[in-house]
């Protein structure tokens, strides 16, 4: 945050070969990665070193403590155990929806603007479709026809029904871009035209795409627990969502097992929580005006209320 | 007026993509949702030939006759207004289903979502203003509410302000034993009783985003050189922050206000599922469980008609307040 606009001149002066700043390390960042970094790092490695999470056992209900980190469930199973394997579920809808968003709403939003004409109103016009039709109804419906769903389908029904509003976001921006003098400058020196979209315009891009995703990944994890709650989840699998329903359907709040229903309520919090305080420090990159750097600067003219 | 039939245009457009959807999902999808909800039906009652009529023409049939028949059908269904026959809640038809549960959710739901987005703008106007304020430092807070699972939160506050505090109602819309549906003052009491806390939850959880956008929009706005003018000019820093910038940064949040409006109807699902509220929600859910796919698909369509007519009315309100979206198209 230091780096002021002099400093930063300065810099780029005696290091030509770096193009790109990467993102100030500012506190907001560190903590978001640091808590998405662990978390990621429990779903991946967890799994590997609990035991089995469906083992059953004829202590129900179990506080924490006695060799169980989390207690037990209504019938026995390893709260930490379970909550190992739902973070890995969640994560991998997450994960997937996140890449199938970026490519939908890339392609519908990137694209079209770019190419323009009437390829550009049919894309935003089934874009703006695909916004105003609310996507949990459509979920609900279309997983209810289908008796077993695989993670896989859940997350590619969350993604198609979601990827329409980043694509308007990126369509925005796309347009503003394709406009400058730059780009026009590339166009008149004869380059090809997917190298200006891939090289002139699709660099300016990353940070928007990149918060993208991230929204997209909270929004994934958040629809998929939702849906689970409500008892249409992906079936025979291990996401957040499930532990809550399972949880709910065990009456863990009433009997008062809080080690059951609390931990992964508390994990999507967590994580969404970091993605956002990622999302914050990409925000400021693409809008510099957002920086709280920039408050001392406004304060010589600032309106005394 | 230009401006007015592209968007009529729009709205069209979207209104036959979901009615084309709707008419395609159960045709597409695996298994024969026609023999099932038949056979549900037969069990509960005869079933006349028209209702199977109906059935056929909402969700398919396995005769001989084109996909385009049966489109032209299933659209001639809709315009008469059949909507079928229910089977969770047998024998009442599909329209009256809907017609006794939406206004429930259009009530909760829509009084909730307008209170949000009215004290989020109000908030995140004051946390622009003043950066660093007491104010500025709630966002955070709410941020970190908005990453909570919805119901998550609102089977916490039900449970802690339902059982262990009996402050509200644990479920319903209204006192079913003591009050009877009408406009009299004591039912009116018991809704707004018993509404309060699913409101609270949809507010708090909602909040964070209208506020944050609000203050972020702010912020942008007052570094632009009409502000500067303006103070130049010596006007009231009240009449500079209502005025000259909370009314141009208000305009994104309108917008979003639009779009918002199909996560609130999604959203009203799980609140009406944890807090059992009998709105068009409980229906869907309760259809989904009796593979009732007469009222599902209303249900789905019903919700959609909403969204878009919402959409719409955001949409010209929108012409009014910003007069370049007019003079651009």
């Amino acid at each position: 945050m230091a780096i002021t606009t002099e400093g930063a001149a300065a810099v780029e002066k005696s290091a030509p070969v770096r193009r790109r700043a990467w993102p100030p390390l500012t506190l907001k960042l560190a903590v978001g990665l640091a808590v998405a970094g662990l978390i990621v790092l429990f779903g991946v490695l967890g799994p590997l070193l609990v035991g089995n999470p469906s083992t059953v056992r004829d202590i129900g209900l179990t506080a924490p403590g006695n060799g169980f980190l989390l207690g037990t469930t209504q019938s026995g199973q390893d709260v930490f155990a379970q909550l190992a394997y739902a973070t890995r579920g969640s994560l991998i809808i997450g994960v997937v929806v996140g890449a199938i968003t970026l490519l939908l709403s890339a392609f519908f939003g990137v694209v079209g603007a770019f190419v323009g004409g009437a390829t550009d109103e049919a894309f935003s016009l089934f874009t703006n479709i695909m916004l105003v039709i609310p996507g949990l109804p459509l979920v609900i419906v279309i997983s209810s026809y289908v008796p077993n769903k695989s993670i896989w389908l859940v997350a590619a029904v969350l993604a198609i029904t979601s990827w329409a509003g980043s694509a308007r976001v990126l369509r925005g921006f796309t347009l503003s871009v394709r406009s400058r003098d730059y780009v026009l400058a590339a166009r008149i020196g004869g380059e090809k035209r997917w190298r200006i979209l891939l090289v002139e315009i699709l660099p300016n891009l990353i940070p928007l795409l990149a918060s993208q995703v991230v929204f997209a990944v909270i929004f994934a994890i958040l629809g998929e627990a939702g849906l689970s709650f409500l008892g249409l989840g992906a079936s025979g699998s291990f996401t957040w969502g499930t532990m809550l329903f399972y949880a709910q359907n065990g009456l863990a709040l009433r009997l008062g097992a809080w080690w059951w229903f609390a931990p992964p309520g508390l994990a999507i919090a967590l994580f969404g929580a970091a993605l956002s305080l990622i999302n914050f420090s990409i925000d400021e990159i693409i809008n510099p005006k957002l920086r709280s750097q920039t408050r001392a600067e406004r304060n010589k003219w600032s309106v005394k209320a | 007026m230009r401006y007015l039939l592209r968007k009529l245009a729009f709205y069209v457009a979207a209104l036959w993509a979901a009615l084309t959807l709707n008419f395609l999902i159960p045709r597409l999808m695996p298994g024969n949702p026609v023999d099932l909800m038949l056979s549900k039906l037969a069990t509960k009652g005869p079933v006349t030939p028209t209702t199977r009529d109906a059935i056929q023409a909402l969700l398919g049939t396995d005769t001989s006759s084109s996909l385009w028949d049966q489109y032209w059908t299933y659209l001639h269904q809709l315009v008469k207004g059949d909507l079928g026959t229910s089977i969770a809640y047998f024998p009442a038809p599909v329209s009256q289903v809907i017609g006794q549960t939406l206004p429930w959710t259009v009530g909760l739901i829509g009084l909730a979502t307008v209170i949000s987005f009215a004290v989020g703008i109000l908030l995140g106007r004051a946390a622009g203003w003043r950066r660093g304020s007491w104010v500025d430092s709630l966002i955070p807070v709410t941020t970190m509410l908005q990453s909570v699972p919805y119901f998550w939160l609102a089977l916490l506050l039900l449970f802690l302000l339902g059982s262990t505090w009996p402050v509200f109602p644990l479920t319903g819309g209204y006192d079913v034993y003591s009050v009877t549906p009408g406009w009299s003052l004591p039912f009116v009491q018991s809704v707004l009783y018993h509404g309060a806390l699913p409101a609270l939850t949809i507010v708090i959880s909602s909040i964070g985003g209208w506020m944050l956008g609000m203050r972020n929009m702010m912020v942008s706005t007052l570094s632009e050189d009409f502000v500067v003018t303006a103070e130049a000019k010596g006007l009231t820093p009240r009449r500079i922050r209502s005025r000259y910038v909370a009314r141009n940064a208000i305009l994104p949040s309108v917008s979003g206000f639009a779009i918002s409006l199909g996560f609130v109807v999604a959203g009203s699902i799980v609140t009406e599922a944890v807090f059992t509220y009998p709105g068009i929600g409980s229906a869907l859910l309760l259809a989904v469980n009796n593979n009732d796919y007469a009222l599902m698909q209303a249900v789905f369509l019903i919700i959609t008609l909403a969204v878009l007519g919402a959409n719409l009315l955001v949409d010209l309100l929108y012409g009014v307040i910003d007069p370049r979206t007019r003079a651009r198209s």
